[in-house]
């Protein structure tokens, strides 16, 4: 049961969150900082999503081949 | 956004899907046998019908704006994990996903496997593979096609794209009997993880409450953009990071696939 649950779990992580964790956590923390930028000091931050975005995909190709190197 | 780039979005994002969860079901008929890797392929797609069953009526019960911040946050860190893969493929840091090859394997596994049965399933690892295989490739497909779908009020037109990809693919497998080997595939994925990070990212930002200027005419910037930006990684890798020497074939994947382009 507890193989299999944690089977269930390792699917779901692989197929959501994939190779890199820190991507999803760069672009969970984006958002959030957005909805605050937004509602909060009513900044209109269309812009920090994308940048992100960058930012992590940057950020992971640099681990994913210095560690081959 | 008008329903054909929705369409042909899904439709390219589904065909991917399509050709490898083809390329599984080829290697499990063709060596095992077609009645066991039928009823995998039932049995997933009966799964699959009952997570769109739970799964689409519970997504649009949602708000609009909880729905883009989920899903666009899903689609985006989906689009990120396509575009490193395919990034690292087209530098030669990663091999190509050749579907060619990935037949061969799975063939020599299904050729190794011992034949078992199990109550009406004669043979249980062709079972075991068509499922796995049309269950995890369809997952994907349900998913692009309900948040796409979802998130523009226009499911009809995301099912539409599916089907047209799924029946394209399904298809010409059946009348080549082999893997779509010929397909760009790295190109495909390269393109669909910049619709997805483009898309995720517009509807998360959205849904976190910002006012895009320009209002949807916005992803007619974020596309082109992300793309030339994952390109120019590409051409970072390939300058600054080569891969290892002694890890790189004498013919390198990117010179044989022509890169990103195919």
């Amino acid at each position: 049961m507890l193989r299999a649950l944690k089977s269930f779990g390792a699917f779901w992580y692989d197929f959501v969150i994939g190779d890199d964790w820190h991507v999803a956590a760069i672009v969970v923390a984006a958002l959030g900082l957005t909805a605050l930028l937004t509602h909060a000091a009513h900044v209109s931050a269309w812009w920090l999503v994308p940048l992100a975005a960058f930012a992590a995909l940057a950020w992971s190709l640099y681990r994913a081949t210095s560690s081959r190197s | 956004m008008t329903a054909l780039p929705l369409i042909l979005t899904v439709f390219v994002a589904c065909a991917v899907e399509a050709i490898e969860a083809l390329t599984i079901v080829l290697a499990a008929g063709l060596t095992r046998q077609w009645r066991s890797t039928f009823q995998g392929m039932a049995a997933a797609l009966v799964v699959l019908a009952a997570v769109v069953g739970v799964l689409g009526p519970t997504i649009t019960l949602l708000p609009l704006g909880a729905l883009r911040l989920v899903v666009g946050a899903l689609l985006a860190i989906f689009g990120l994990q396509w575009l490193r893969k395919a990034i690292l493929r087209a530098s030669g840091h990663k091999a190509l996903h050749d579907e060619a090859s990935a037949y061969l394997r799975e063939v020599a596994a299904a050729k190794a496997a011992p034949e078992v049965a199990k109550g009406r399933v004669s043979d249980w690892y062709a079972f075991t593979l068509s499922f796995k295989g049309v269950l995890l490739e369809g997952l994907e497909v349900v998913f692009i096609v309900i948040t796409f779908g979802d998130n523009q009020r226009d499911l009809g037109a995301a099912v539409i794209g599916a089907a047209i990809a799924v029946v394209v693919v399904t298809v010409t497998g059946i009348a080549v009997r082999a893997p779509l080997a010929k397909v760009p595939e790295n190109a495909l994925k390269f393109a669909v993880g910049i619709m997805l990070t483009s898309f995720g990212s517009f509807w998360g930002a959205e849904g976190a409450g910002v006012a895009w200027p320009g209002g949807d005419a916005a992803l007619l910037v974020i596309v082109p953009v992300v793309a030339v930006v994952s390109l120019s990684y590409v051409f970072w890798i390939r300058r600054y990071r080569p891969p290892d020497r002694l890890a790189q074939p004498a013919r390198t994947p990117v010179a044989e696939s022509g890169g990103v382009t195919g």
